[in-house]
């Protein structure tokens, strides 16, 4: 098991290793395509026979010894990497096929499919890592990966800033994330994961709390919540099959991913998820406020993204992690549709702006048929995907908010995602004896936790608003793309059969991966959030239609007025950070340079410069003749004797 | 005979020796004064071995040595002036500075290696 886990992670390591070294040599679309697609399948064998006897498996591939505390390259199986593992495998595999015909003109092809595998590879270390180091490891590289191919254009100035922005960014977070595992694994003395949270009920509640805060920092800039989500809008000017990577399956999954990793340390630290949750309802409610006022379709795809992993984020806040990482499964798939298809409406019209839009249903129905699955379930229209999972999070947010902020999971089975944390049965009274007060259930074992009552409700109240300016913005969106006048380029065609393709077969799990949730009691549909969904969502959706069929070639942001132009701005948040922190921070860096130039530089060509003059002086005697040597030479031997004889 | 009038002898012949090659500007009277200087220690070797006596004669053997010497560095001095003559029509001694640090050498000290004439090609060319 644990080595068919290693060779998931491997192959397209070792795929991208090739791709890399091989060149044009290689036949560059099966070395990009082949590995993927057999780690997919191995991803799924893993995942079915973790389905079959659940239960966690973990293994040490090798022990690296640093002097103090050894490096355990560990992996780890269980519910939760399984599906997340065969998640990511699926949208690489969808992304490398798209990305054949995509980049099939790019001079940087091999390059471009070498990081694409990279970056799976990275991610899905990050998945099945059975220790923090490593799963660190590959956290970071995703970072890397993630810079090289948003700045692939980079002979555009604007992309390799938007490179250099995610990367600064998401670094910031990651500090703070890695200072977080220091202190988790001090405080354990080990920083293999399930040693970890078995010990997690033994720590001082101040340590979980620093560790955990630190932790978020981390979650929240990878994952683009709101302090640290101004990456993600910029992100887009990476190729299009990147955003779908980025967004679904890599990346911004992994803080969510995170989270319910270590799920009981955060379940034991409320500041912690309260924090996370208020951060969610922020970043949830705003982005999609901005997305309703984006011009570029790939924008209000990135604005959307931000706000549906708020939404997870903010059930895990309430402690609803099966309906958190439900929700991001069937994100992945419908966010990983809709780009692949807006690659397709993009590819077909030459630009991203939704004004030269319109019409496009008649010429590329497939594109369309396809795009209306993925926005209905992004809008959580009912039988598709997204309905069953954003309701399971709005069901677990509303039972919180009518019980005053106290959540009881203690219903939850372990039917889709084996909770792997401890349940104490007697009071930790010995600190010598951990493992004796805390045995391994299949349950979450505490049986809930306790939020403000404010912020249960603030985190329900965002989680409907953001229903109904969801269905607001998708709609915006389809309208102006798909339907009325065609406005741009007439002549615009459906892509080749290899970008379609996994557009049509990623339709498929976007419209029915909800079903599979139903296996859940706790993932199950209930009667009053979901009816209060649909109507929002109905809502949303009227009353952007009623503006569009007044007058369908114009834009319906035109009705938001004066808060048009804040909106599309994102709140001003870029302008805040320019004005906050880059400018001081490159006024700091020019005063650095000066007092270089003026100080230290100055020193040291100063110092050359009076040596030289000195030189100069001595130069004078060295005129090239011979005798005058000799005068000098006679001169000082007369006064050293004359010395001698004097001073003897 | 005292020894000395042989020294002060050669005090004078070496201090003219001396004078010649410091103040001389032509070479072959240059190479002459060297030769005088050379002489003038030559006599102090005889000098001294008749006033010492002895027995081996080292003085004399030197000396011996020392006018072979003379010779070989006159033939070499005469040759090397000789060329000069050719190359430069002069053989005046302070006019030959190749010696010389060719450039001032105002900033960069790589730009005064190729292609500039050193002083003393400059002068000869006048």
């Amino acid at each position: 098991m644990i080595t068919l886990a290693a060779l998931v992670v491997l192959l397209p390591f070792a795929g991208a290793f090739a791709g890399m070294l091989g060149g044009r040599r290689l036949p560059q679309p099966w070395v990009a395509c082949v590995p993927v697609a057999v780690s997919t399948v191995l991803a799924a064998i893993v995942a079915i026979a973790v389905w079959r006897s659940p239960g966690e498996r973990a293994g040490t591939l090798t022990l690296i010894q640093t002097g103090s505390l050894p490096i355990r390259v560990g992996l780890q199986v269980d519910g939760l990497s399984g599906l997340v593992g065969i998640m990511v495998c699926c949208v690489a595999v969808a992304v490398q096929v798209y990305s054949v015909a995509y980049m099939a003109d790019d001079p940087r092809y091999p390059s471009y499919a070498a990081f694409v595998s990279l970056f799976t590879a990275a991610m899905l270390l990050v998945v099945f890592a059975g220790d923090l180091l490593l799963l660190y490891v590959g956290w970071e590289v995703m970072g890397v990966c993630s810079y090289f191919l948003i700045g692939h254009h980079w002979e555009d100035r604007a992309n390799s800033r938007a490179a250099v922005k995610a990367f600064l960014v998401t670094r910031l977070g990651d500090v703070g994330f890695l200072f977080g595992i220091f202190v988790l694994g001090v405080a354990a003395k080990s920083f293999t994961i399930s040693d970890v949270l078995a010990r997690a009920g033994s720590m001082s509640h101040t340590t979980l709390t620093v560790a955990a805060l630190l932790l978020l920092c981390g979650v929240v800039g990878k994952s683009a919540q709101f302090p640290l989500h101004t990456w993600l809008p910029d992100a887009m000017a990476g190729p299009t099959p990147i955003s779908a990577l980025i967004h679904a399956a890599t990346m911004v999954a992994a803080g969510i991913y995170f989270v319910a990793r270590v799920y009981a340390v955060f379940w034991l630290v409320p500041t912690a998820l309260a924090v996370l949750g208020i951060v969610a309802v922020v970043s949830m409610v705003g982005s999609a406020l901005a997305a309703l006022a984006q011009d570029d379709l790939k924008r209000v795809l990135a604005y959307s993204t931000i706000s549906q992993l708020a939404v997870m984020a903010a059930g895990l806040a309430v402690g609803a992690r099966s309906a958190a990482i439900f929700h991001l499964v069937t994100h992945a798939a419908f966010k990983a549709l809709l780009f692949l298809a807006a690659g397709c409406v993009i590819h077909a019209t030459a630009t991203n702006m939704l004004a030269r839009y319109g019409g496009l249903r008649r010429t590329m129905p497939i594109t369309f048929w396809t795009m209306s699955i993925g926005f209905a379930a992004l809008v959580g229209v009912p039988p598709s995907s997204g309905w069953f999972s954003k309701d399971a999070v709005i069901a677990a947010a509303q039972h919180g908010a009518l019980h005053h902020g106290y959540y009881d999971i203690s219903g939850q089975t372990a039917a889709w995602f084996p909770v792997q944390t401890f349940q104490p049965t007697t009071l930790p009274s010995a600190p010598g004896a951990p493992s004796v007060s805390f045995e391994y259930t299949g349950t979450l074992g505490a049986a809930g936790h306790q939020l403000p009552s404010g912020v249960a409700w603030t985190i329900y109240i965002g989680l409907l608003l953001t229903v109904a300016l969801t269905a607001a913005y998708s709609a915006r969106a389809w309208l102006m793309t798909f339907f009325g006048e065609a406005r741009g380029d007439a002549r615009a065609r459906e892509g080749p059969k290899l970008m379609t393709w996994p557009v049509m077969v990623l339709a498929v799990p976007a419209a029915i991966l909800g079903f599979f949730g139903l296996g859940a009691p706790e993932l199950r549909p209930e009667l009053v959030p979901s009816l209060l969904g649909i109507v929002l969502a109905a809502a949303g959706f009227a009353g952007v239609w009623l503006v569009w069929s007044r007058d369908p070639a114009r834009d319906p942001a035109r009705m938001l007025g004066p808060v048009r132009p804040v909106f599309a701005k994102a709140f001003y948040m870029d302008e805040l950070y320019a004005l906050v922190i880059v400018r001081p921070v490159q006024a700091l860096a020019r005063g650095v340079a000066r007092v270089d130039r003026v100080g230290i530089d100055a020193a040291v060509v100063g110092t050359a410069r009076a040596t030289r003059r000195l030189g100069g002086t001595l130069r004078i005697p060295q005129n090239g003749n011979a005798q005058s040597y000799l005068t000098a030479l006679l001169g000082g031997v007369v006064v050293i004797t004359a010395l001698v004889v004097i001073f003897k | 005979m005292h020894l000395a009038f042989p020294l002060v002898t050669a005090a004078l012949l070496f201090s003219a020796g001396v004078y010649g090659v410091l103040a001389r500007r032509n070479a072959i009277l240059v190479l002459m004064s060297v030769e005088l200087m050379l002489n003038a220690v030559n006599l102090n070797l005889v000098a001294f071995d008749v006033h010492l006596r002895d027995r081996l004669h080292g003085g004399q053997v030197l000396t011996l040595f020392t006018i072979v010497i003379a010779a070989a560095e006159v033939g070499l001095g005469l040759a090397i002036v000789l060329l000069v003559f050719r190359n430069r029509r002069m053989i005046d001694v302070d006019r030959l500075r190749s010696l010389a640090e060719s450039e001032p050498a105002k900033s960069e000290p790589a730009k005064s290696e190729p292609a500039e004439p050193s002083t003393a090609e400059r002068e000869a060319v006048k």
